[in-house]
């Protein structure tokens, strides 16, 4: 690479989005700030599991199947695209990586696929061919890489060939044994952000073509640049205002915006989460991986149809009926769907049923649940900190829970009674007064997210408030979110650090001021949102903002986020 | 003392590289070390040392498992009693605690940074685990540095750790376990016949391209990027290392069979489940030991907060633990102990699996060092005073057993200090702040 290379610095420290101060208190919010002078690199990312499988698809087909597992990601402020910055590979995850890599590797030079993945032939099928495996490897490799091989990279991946296939009497062997290389390489595995002298601003420095490129499209298609997109960075394009405009419209007008919307809500939910979900079966029976997997399924249809296919104001995730079901999800919710046939059907849950938007929904009901109850707390933690971008502090050391929720004392027959109970102790009621009075609207969706209007026989009470807000059931809730500005001020924060792989520095509050701004202006369309932060300077700048060297405590809230969790209750 | 020869290995490299091309012996610290322990059975000498860790979340019920006295013990408490076989092999420590110096407690965290790090970060930073610790100084000539497996089904458990960002992920499928270790790669060392594999050449050779990817990145990178792709190169040649001696003939290894293959078996949190698919893993991991694979085994019974749980139960082992009333007849949680009961059951077959194995005159376990981790010491109220520890095994003679150290109010780290020496890390101070300790059992030390 040619270009100069200095890394994009910017301080950990994130800066607050408090909605309210009043959560601004806990000791533990000081836990991340950095020491002074502790800078953050936010120049080298993993690719996330979705991502390697994306670029498998896009770059190879997606008969060729990536099977595996994928070292765990790491959240950090609240998503996994911010912990992508910070992770390594550890020497079994590089095992499992090179294990996936073979696989890949076999399929692509198989007889099956070779025909139709590999642009040449070779003059000899049992001997190297230099000239087959360079035009392989530079193709792949490109796109691979997301930008061109250097002509040392390129001439040691064909020497592997050749050495390889010399070794193994096989030239596809041997392009396999290179490919493979090329897939467990950090050139693959990480995505490296490159910096270049900008000429609008002498002396300072922007992202090369590529690594914009890369920006772009990991943001809005969860997935390595297509060849368009490279050949826009070649030509220098994606530093001009028009010829990034014209590149982020078409990116916006593809079908795979619906993936990269997907994604980030995959991410700002704690999807990863489900793999490990438990129910018990005995006392959820219909409750299976299977339904799982719908219930996320739902959601994210639900969440792409309603902002991506119909351009919807983001705030009425909270509210809308319309949404898609499975025959067996519809048992769940207990509503006839108007075939049988097994796949996913439109639905619009009608006015005034308690199903109305995203809390509602299965996913969020039971993946903020433990596996034998339901729970008001870890619901309205979620609620706070997953769609308010708000800090629940962790509960504290020397806490006696056992009024809690002892579910055969006669007299408290519901988690309200049994929280209650609980949260006359003055150093509990604190942070029980941040999630209860909004976990416990959702009270009348149990565990596995089946709806119930009462618990041990006793009427579920689901009155409530949110910030000031009364209610008197979730559907109430979920219209007190719609209203809420802390959720569309938290949307465009995640956004910004889902694409930027990093919490929002101190000096950037303005910025994501306008961001809001414009969110609003623009009725809160969620791909609007999108094209303000694709196309804004903050995504191809280099070495800014400036910033004080530390910042204060009560700065670091996002940061702290992520710190140990407890999840009683 | 012969006075060496002013040669620098730089001049020599330099020489070497300014004629043609030639192939240089240069001095490879390694290849004095011992590769798997059969150099030195050969001579005559010891087969190798082994550690490992087993951890449980959630403690014990305090008061319960303390052993009655000091020194030399006669009787462990009630909830150790299915470790009553392994009583004079295994040390009990009382009364450590972790220090917070003014952090804020990350509950069910804290208290196991510190035990296995010696050290209570704040937020996620974390220092290195003792494992890698000891694997460093014990495991790097094996195929695995360390083998890690989770029996909860969740890969995160995993209490291994290089940074708090890099995670030693742990295997939940005891079937994918086996075939990591044992599956086609698995070198038998006792098979009569050796044929270095062709493919396995090839791939070897082909990862000195992803070394040189190296020199694309960027010189000026950050610290903490660098130290990203640090780790990535040290897995890398771990990666190099494992290939390096699929192509040598492994040295016969006497206690060494491969263990029957591994069926898939359901993965969850249900203590059945659990119980079953931790005593596959024991097995598998006590022969990688046997076979020379790996220098160390970690093992997670649960996570901190265990979410063990009976079928058909509301509550989980952790809920219990903070909603379960201390009964009044009893004095201490009753359903608590019964899921204690289980677990420590359970770790007394996981010892089953290293004592069943025989090395020489004696057994894995007694060649081995296996400590135990967890997160309080009196889960209900999240304490982290008297957090109960144990090691177990003569780590071959390195250290003395079935004593109990009562050291109220001093760090846990001490434990950590103490094992670290006894497997010969040079180490004489470990841990942070009021964490830091110089002060190993001593009497613990043969």
């Amino acid at each position: 690479m040619t270009s100069i290379v200095i890394r994009r610095r910017l301080y950990a420290a994130a800066f607050a989005f408090m909605a309210s101060g009043a959560l601004a208190t806990s000791a533990a919010a000081a836990d991340a700030y950095p020491a002074q002078g502790e800078q953050a690199e936010t120049g080298v990312r993993r690719l996330s599991q979705e991502q390697y499988r994306n670029i498998i698809a896009d770059v190879f087909g997606p008969t060729i199947k990536v099977g595996g597992r994928f070292e765990p990601d790491i959240r950090r402020d609240g998503l996994l695209a911010v912990g992508a910055s910070a992770v390594s590979v550890t020497a079994s995850g590089l095992e499992q990586y090179d294990q996936i890599a073979r696989s890949v590797a076999s399929q692509v030079v198989s007889e099956q696929h070779r025909d139709a993945l590999i642009p040449c032939k070779p003059a000899k099928a049992n001997a190297p061919d230099d000239k087959c495996a360079k035009q392989f490897l530079s193709e792949a490799g490109r796109l691979l890489y997301r930008r061109p091989l250097t002509q040392t990279e390129l001439a040691a991946r064909v020497k592997v060939a050749n050495d390889s296939a010399k070794t193994l009497k096989n030239f596809y062997a041997g392009l396999g044994n290179s490919l493979s290389t090329m897939l467990v390489s950090p050139l693959f595995l990480f995505r490296h952000d490159v910096a270049e002298a900008d000429p609008a601003h002498p002396g300072k420095f922007r992202l090369d073509g590529y690594s914009k490129a890369s920006q772009l499209s990991f943001f809005l298609w969860d997935s390595a640049p297509d060849p368009v997109l490279l050949a826009a960075a070649e030509k220098g394009e994606l530093h001009t205002a028009d010829g990034l405009n014209q590149q982020v419209d078409r990116m916006l007008a593809s079908p795979r915006l619906k993936s990269g919307v997907r994604a980030f809500f995959t991410d700002m939910l704690s999807y990863d989460l489900f793999p490990t979900l438990a129910k018990d079966a005995m006392l959820f029976p219909k409750y299976s991986s299977r339904v799982a997997a719908d219930a996320q399924e739902q959601t994210l249809r639900t969440l792409a149809d309603h902002l991506v296919t119909r351009k919807g104001d983001y705030r009425d995730i909270f509210t809308t009926g319309k949404t898609f079901l499975t025959p067996q999800l519809a048992s769940i919710y207990g509503v006839p769907l108007p075939t049988t046939d097994g796949g996913w059907q439109p639905y619009e849950f009608k006015e005034g049923d308690p199903r109305a938007g995203l809390i509602s929904q299965i996913s969020f009901a039971a993946l903020h649940s433990h596996p034998g109850r339901s729970s008001p707390t870890l619901r309205g933690k979620a609620i706070r900190t997953s769609l308010l971008c708000q800090k629940v502090p962790d509960p504290p050391g020397n806490v006696n829970f056992t009024a809690v929720q002892d579910t055969s004392n006669p007299n408290l027959k519901t988690a309200r009674e049994r929280l209650n109970a609980h949260a006359t102790e003055a150093m509990c009621t604190g942070c029980h007064k941040l999630v209860d009075p909004i976990g416990l609207a959702m009270e009348t969706f149990d565990s596995a997210g089946s709806f119930r209007t009462t618990e041990n026989g006793a009427q579920i009470d689901t009155t409530g408030s949110l910030d000031g807000k009364d209610f008197t059931d979730a559907a109430g809730l979920a219209r007190a979110l719609h209203d809420s500005s802390a959720a569309t001020s938290c949307v465009v924060d995640r956004v910004y650090a889902y694409a930027m792989g990093r919490s929002p520095a101190r000096g950037e509050k303005e910025l994501l001021d306008q961001f809001k701004k414009d969110f609003a202006a623009n009725g809160y369309r969620f791909p609007d949102l999108m094209r303000r932060i694709a196309t804004s300077d903050a995504a191809s700048r280099v070495g800014q903002p400036q910033m004080g060297a530390r910042s204060s405590p009560k700065s670091s809230q996002l940061a702290s986020q992520t710190s140990a969790t407890e999840n009683s209750q | 003392m012969i006075p060496m020869h002013h040669v620098k290995r730089r001049s020599v490299l330099r020489g070497v590289m300014g004629g043609a091309a030639v192939s240089v012996g240069l001095p490879y610290l390694d290849c004095f070390l011992n590769t798997n322990g059969t150099a030195l059975a050969a001579t005559g000498t010891q087969l190798p040392t082994r550690f490992g860790t087993w951890f449980w979340g959630l403690g014990l019920n305090p008061g319960r498992w303390e052993p009655k006295d000091e020194g030399k013990m006669t009787e462990m408490g009630i909830e150790l009693q299915p470790l009553n076989a392994y009583k004079d092999r295994m040390n009990v420590f009382s009364g450590l605690k972790a220090f917070l110096d003014g952090k804020p407690l990350q509950v069910h965290t804290s208290g196991a940074n510190a035990i296995l790090t010696g050290s209570v970060p704040r937020g996620q930073a974390s220092l290195p685990s003792i494992d890698t610790i000891v694997a460093d100084a014990i495991g790097t000539q094996t195929r695995f540095r360390s083998l890690e497996a989770a029996s909860a089904g969740n890969a995160t458990h995993s209490q291994s750790r290089r940074s708090g960002a890099v995670v030693n992920p742990a295997e939940v499928s005891p079937a994918a376990l086996y075939t990591r270790i044992f599956g086609a790669e698995f070198q038998d060392p006792n098979a009569s016949t050796f044929t270095p594999d062709p493919a396995v050449m090839a791939r070897r050779s082909a990862l000195s391209a992803v070394i040189e990817d190296r020199k694309s990145f960027e010189k000026t990178l950050g610290a903490a990027d660098k130290a990203r792709l640090d780790e990535y190169f040290t897995s890398l040649r771990s990666l190099e290392q494992q290939l390096d001696l699929q192509l040598k003939k492994p040295a016969p290894l006497e206690a060494c069979t491969k263990p029957a293959d591994a069926a898939e078996t359901p993965v969850g949190t249900e203590i059945e489940m659990v119980k079953a698919n931790h005593k596959i893993f024991a097995g598998l991991l006590a022969h990688a030991l046997a076979c020379g694979q790996t220098r160390v085994i970690n093992m997670a019974f649960t996570d901190s907060t265990s979410s063990l749980r009976k079928a058909g139960g509301h509550q989980t082992h952790h809920e219990y633990s903070h909603e379960e009333p201390v009964d009044a007849v009893l004095g201490y949680q009753p359903t608590m102990a019964w899921f204690f009961g289980e677990v420590m059951t359970s770790f007394a077959y996981f010892l089953d699996q290293l004592d069943g194995i025989k090395e020489g005159d004696r057994t894995l376990l007694d060649r081995t060092l296996i400590m135990t981790g967890t997160d309080h010491g009196y889960a209900k109220l999240h304490g982290i005073e008297n957090i109960p520890v144990f090691t177990v095994g003569g780590a071959n003679g390195r250290v003395k057993t079935g004593l109990h150290f009562r050291a109220v109010g001093d760090t846990v780290s001490r434990i950590g200090l103490t094992v670290q020496q006894a497997m010969g890390v040079p180490v004489s101070t470990w841990g942070t702040e009021s964490n830091q300790t110089s002060k190993p059992f001593a009497d613990m030390l043969a």
